[in-house]
């Protein structure tokens, strides 16, 4: 049979195309890695995708000084070494990295807060890509802002690299308390908290139409353990990021494989019992309840 | 008439599917209850399944593990039908041509993945299919291309020569996104008709 479809109508990057490469990471553990050798571990142990970059965030706080993108040229090793999606991080409102990435071959850019931010007012135009980007938020109106820039998939912020599962959960119940909030509002009503919360009134509307965000919405930021994971997925969320959690770990490859089966096993707690047996101990991290204003990376770029 | 569908729900694009087989219920008068199977002991019960689309690699090994894998086997040999798209047309076909994925050799097709390039390559577009009167709003996300085919698989669509829609038996799989549009007549094809 010929094709005689027409090529002239066909299109890249549009919203359905990128909010969709989204929705096929659902129920997945996206896995933060720095080498090719730590890519192939992930893919193995049931990886969606792999996050590259320069070093995980644990270490980007021990190390400080300014955090950038990744060496290109480590992406394109990660995208030979495996065949699931390779996404890459570049600093809030760098265009430019965003470019690279996109030119690279990344198969999703992630605008992060665990990265110094390039630009203090704004953030990248993101519907002017082919590729989809996800962005971090703490809360509704900020992801609702990030959406209209042009976001595919939201993440929470969490506090990334301490292991402590505590902010995650914060800016997820956040996130749904404020659906159900506006839910229950008229239209009017939506209007004005749109105002209030400098969120765009067109998908304040949509969101509470739809009983949830327009987009994928993952959990990221301090997950350690197949309980936090699956502690994420009880309150609502679409999949993981997990960041130090897996490389940080005494044995990357158990924890890895233990966490993927987690979030396909996250409502039943005698499964997770046995998923979390015998792992090895997760990251050490730190408790970030207590952490001080300037360590706080959720607070970049809002 | 009361009907049992299930979505394979280890990893993907689920609860699209779920939505796009109640469209098709309404419009072919079936009653229908849909369950989502993260387990063994669910398929048996069902009489239409979906593979949908998400990430091969780990689709093919949750089924594995779940012990799903054999179940949707016995589906297809007690021929029942199955929808597979994209990451489930690679974990149905005979030969995915990469030993990172399982497959469930139910559909004798072998299969190149990633076939497009990466996600910036990805794309919609109108696409003409056998039995149905319109073109179909196909979206191909790092969709994987149809190698060869065996020769009781019949081939619905192609891309620039190549087929990205086949039926064998019971089998419809795709290696676009039916269930990321409105669009629900490949669900009624695919599922619906031996019932109507």
């Amino acid at each position: 049979m010929s094709s005689s479809t027409d090529i002239e109508e066909l299109k890249r990057g549009t919203e359905l195309v990128k909010r969709g490469f989204a929705k096929m990471q659902k129920g997945g553990v996206i896995m933060d890695v720095v080498t090719r050798e730590q890519a192939r571990v992930a893919e193995d142990a049931g990886a969606v995708a792999v996050m590259s970059l320069e070093a995980v965030p644990a270490d980007i706080r021990k190390r400080g000084g300014v955090a950038r993108m990744a060496d290109p040229g480590a992406l394109t090793e990660i995208i030979d070494e495996v065949s699931i999606p390779v996404m890459g991080k570049c600093r809030i409102g760098h265009t430019t990295e965003a470019q690279i990435l996109e030119a690279t071959g990344a198969d999703m850019i992630d605008e992060s807060e665990v990265l110094t931010p390039a630009d203090n007012d704004y953030h990248i135009e993101k519907e002017a890509f082919t590729s989809p980007f996800v962005c971090g938020a703490r809360s509704l109106p900020e992801a609702l802002r990030r959406i209209d820039e042009g976001a595919a998939m939201i993440r929470t912020k969490g506090e990334a690299g301490t292991g402590d599962v505590n902010q995650a959960v914060t800016h997820q119940r956040a996130i749904k308390s404020a659906i159900r909030e506006i839910e229950g509002k008229t239209h009017e009503e939506r209007e004005r908290w749109a105002r209030e919360h400098e969120a765009p009134a067109a998908l304040v509307h949509d969101t509470a139409e739809r009983g949830r965000l327009p987009v994928v919405n993952f959990a990221a930021g301090g997950i350690a353990t197949p309980a936090d994971a699956a502690l994420m997925m009880s309150l609502g969320c679409d999949g993981i990021f997990v960041g130090s959690g897996i490389f940080g770990a005494e044995e990357p490859t158990a924890m890895g494989r233990a966490i993927v089966e987690a979030v396909n096993n996250w409502d039943d707690p005698e499964r997770l019992a046995e998923i979390a047996s015998d792992i090895g101990s997760g990251m050490k991290g730190q408790s970030n309840v207590q952490m001080a204003d300037e360590d706080r990376l959720q607070d970049r770029g809002v | 008439m009361t009907l049992t569908a299930g979505v394979i729900a280890v990893q993907g694009d689920v609860s699209e599917h779920v939505a796009a087989l109640e469209r098709s219920a309404t419009a072919c008068g079936v009653d229908l209850t849909v369950q989502r199977v993260r387990t063994a002991g669910t398929v048996p019960s069902c009489d239409m399944l979906v593979l949908p689309g998400g990430e091969s690699t780990t689709i093919s090994d949750l089924l594995v593990t779940e012990k799903i894998a054999s179940e949707i086997v016995g589906h297809v040999e007690a021929g029942n039908p199955l929808l597979a798209t994209c990451a489930g047309l690679i974990v149905v076909s005979r030969d995915p041509r990469d030993e990172r994925v399982h497959t469930l050799d139910c559909l004798d097709i072998s299969v190149d993945r990633n076939a497009f390039g990466r996600q910036r390559d990805s794309f919609e577009a109108p696409l003409p299919i056998r039995g149905l009167e319109r073109p179909f709003p196909a979206v191909f996300i790092r969709a994987p291309l149809i190698d060869s085919v065996g020769p009781s698989v019949e081939v619905l669509a192609a891309w620039e020569d190549r087929p990205v829609a086949v039926r064998s038996g019971s089998v419809v799989a795709t290696s676009f996104h039916p269930e990321l549009t409105h669009d629900s007549r490949l669900h009624e094809l695919a599922l619906f008709e031996q019932f109507s």
